[in-house]
């Protein structure tokens, strides 16, 4: 694989007043991998993605995004990051104000001078590579919660980025619908080659499209490894985590 | 218990200044983008928040108009200076009653539906997905529905002169005897085209007001439906608090 660094985060630090969510973190992640964030409800997993995306500015610690150091970015600097950058999100976010087509055109209108045609044809070719051809004209509001996360993909893959961030793509999802989507990131990531980052829950879906995992845990990074790795890790959390068993921190301590 | 008391206080405080603040920064950048709105958008809101308006305004202005001639027609009769409604209830329109009745209304009507709106945008990450799409939250959802209240509330006041003299006209006429031609003259005596364009001017300030505070409120909902409907109160009770005291000022810098 090659190791050159897409995103670089050293001493990562996010707190809101007293209350610190992420402790000082170091997290690498390699151009054309997944990387998995996995860690229960409520450890800060949505938060980091919220930094790196530029919607939250971090404490203190260094960023640094394709070579370029975007802790200190204001919103005109993010959004030349954010040119290369599809972001999907944990409700899908699609703009009820506009078609399934509106939505996945709006990145492309924004960020490029195209014909009409030019952009009709790439969405629905986007459309057609979520598996959802022909549904151009339909409102957000019509559509079930695994379809609303395909138009989020198409949307966010419209620019043809080269850093994809997956807040909770699975979460509320039937199982089926759950693999489909892993799929899905999969190919994506195959096809086109783009740095990915997921924030799951879902262990299933981080074992199809995940290269490596990062275990969050109570604001600090476990463990970071391989999918095979992560499966036969000695660490209690992480063990305890990926197996859906209830951990208890005084038996850790314990064992200490 | 006296520790509590300014607690509390200095929190109300702080609150009110942190919203003045970020309220007059909002004003600013609206004023800034004005050019960048796309014109489709805004005529799209000016059918929306203001022609779908006219009914409402309609109804609430006659009845004002109706009950001002009520009150004043059979008063005016008895002294002797029945020839003068016209031009009374006239002047108080265009002045006072329409901009300033017209403004509470739409307040009610837009204002809450702004900030419900942007709020459910908000607490759905459709605002975060503006901006991870590089798209201007305040340029993009903002403005033009500034510009459009901003420039729509003028002709309502218009439409609203016209049906609150109207009212009057038919309870001064059926109700007090006073004649058509009676009334019309002395509205023409009395009231000049400068009372109506002073109207015309504040109910200007004050669809930039409600658009400003139903966009605040909405684009700073704290999260989950119960966020929704708080800032959509809140949206109304400040646009209209505020509509109050800039009419005070206005109507002395325009009137006096």
């Amino acid at each position: 694989m090659n190791k050159e660094v897409m995103i670089k985060i050293r001493q990562l630090k996010i707190a809101f007043g007293d209350y610190v969510v992420i402790d000082n973190i170091d997290l690498d992640v390699y151009k054309g991998e997944t990387l998995a964030i996995i860690g229960p409800s409520g450890t800060g997993k949505s938060t980091i993605m919220k930094v790196l995306d530029g919607l939250l500015a971090p404490t203190s610690g260094s960023i640094v995004i394709n070579g370029q150091e975007v802790s200190e970015f204001d919103e005109d600097a993010w959004n030349e990051i954010r040119k290369n950058m599809g972001v999907v999100f944990q409700y899908s976010a699609l703009f009820d104000f506009l078609t399934v087509g509106g939505n996945v055109a709006f990145g492309l209108k924004q960020h490029f001078k195209l014909s009409k045609e030019e952009i009709d044809n790439r969405v629905s070719s986007l459309l057609e590579l979520v598996g959802m051809p022909d549904s151009e004209n339909l409102l957000p509001s019509e559509l079930s919660g695994g379809m609303k996360k395909r138009v989020g993909l198409a949307r966010a893959l419209a620019i043809e980025p080269k850093i994809v961030l997956y807040d909770e793509p699975t979460s509320g999802l039937d199982p089926v619908m759950t693999t489909t989507i892993s799929k899905l990131i999969k190919k994506t990531q195959e096809h086109l080659g783009v740095t990915s980052l997921l924030v799951t829950h879902d262990m299933k879906s981080c074992y199809v499209c995940a290269d490596r995992i990062a275990m969050l845990y109570k604001g600090k990074i476990v463990q970071v490894g391989t999918v095979e790795e992560i499966k036969n890790s000695s660490n209690p959390i992480v063990q305890a985590f990926i197996n859906g068993w209830e951990f208890k921190e005084e038996e850790n301590d314990g064992n200490k | 218990m006296f520790e509590r008391l300014s607690r509390s206080v200095g929190k109300r405080i702080l609150n009110f200044t942190r919203d003045s603040g970020r309220m007059t920064m909002l004003w600013i950048e609206t004023l800034k983008h004005l050019k960048d709105a796309s014109p489709k958008e805004i005529i799209r809101q000016m059918a929306l928040l203001g022609a779908d308006s006219v009914p409402i305004v309609m109804i609430t202005i006659l009845c004002t108009g109706m009950v001002f001639s009520v009150q004043t027609a059979k008063e005016f009769v008895r002294f002797g200076a029945g020839n003068n409604v016209g031009g009374i209830v006239a002047i108080a329109m265009a002045r006072e009653l329409v901009p300033v009745l017209t403004g509470v209304v739409v307040a009610g009507r837009i204002g809450a539906a702004i900030a419900a709106e942007l709020g459910t945008m908000k607490v759905t990450e459709q605002i975060d997905a503006l901006r991870v799409m590089a798209a201007n939250p305040v340029q993009f959802l903002v403005v033009p529905r500034f510009i459009a209240l901003v420039l729509m509330m003028p002709l309502l006041v218009v439409i609203g002169n016209l049906i609150g003299d109207i009212g009057g006209w038919i309870v001064s006429h059926f109700y007090a005897g006073i004649s058509t031609f009676s009334y019309k003259q002395s509205i023409r005596e009395l009231a000049e085209l400068y009372d109506i364009f002073g109207g015309m001017i504040k109910s200007s300030f004050f669809g930039g007001i409600i658009a400003i505070v139903g966009c605040y409120k909405g684009l700073n909902a704290p999260n989950g439906a119960e966020g929704v409907g708080l800032a959509t109160t809140a949206s109304v009770v400040l646009s209209i608090i505020l509509i109050f005291i800039t009419n005070y000022f206005l109507s002395i810098l325009i009137f006096v």
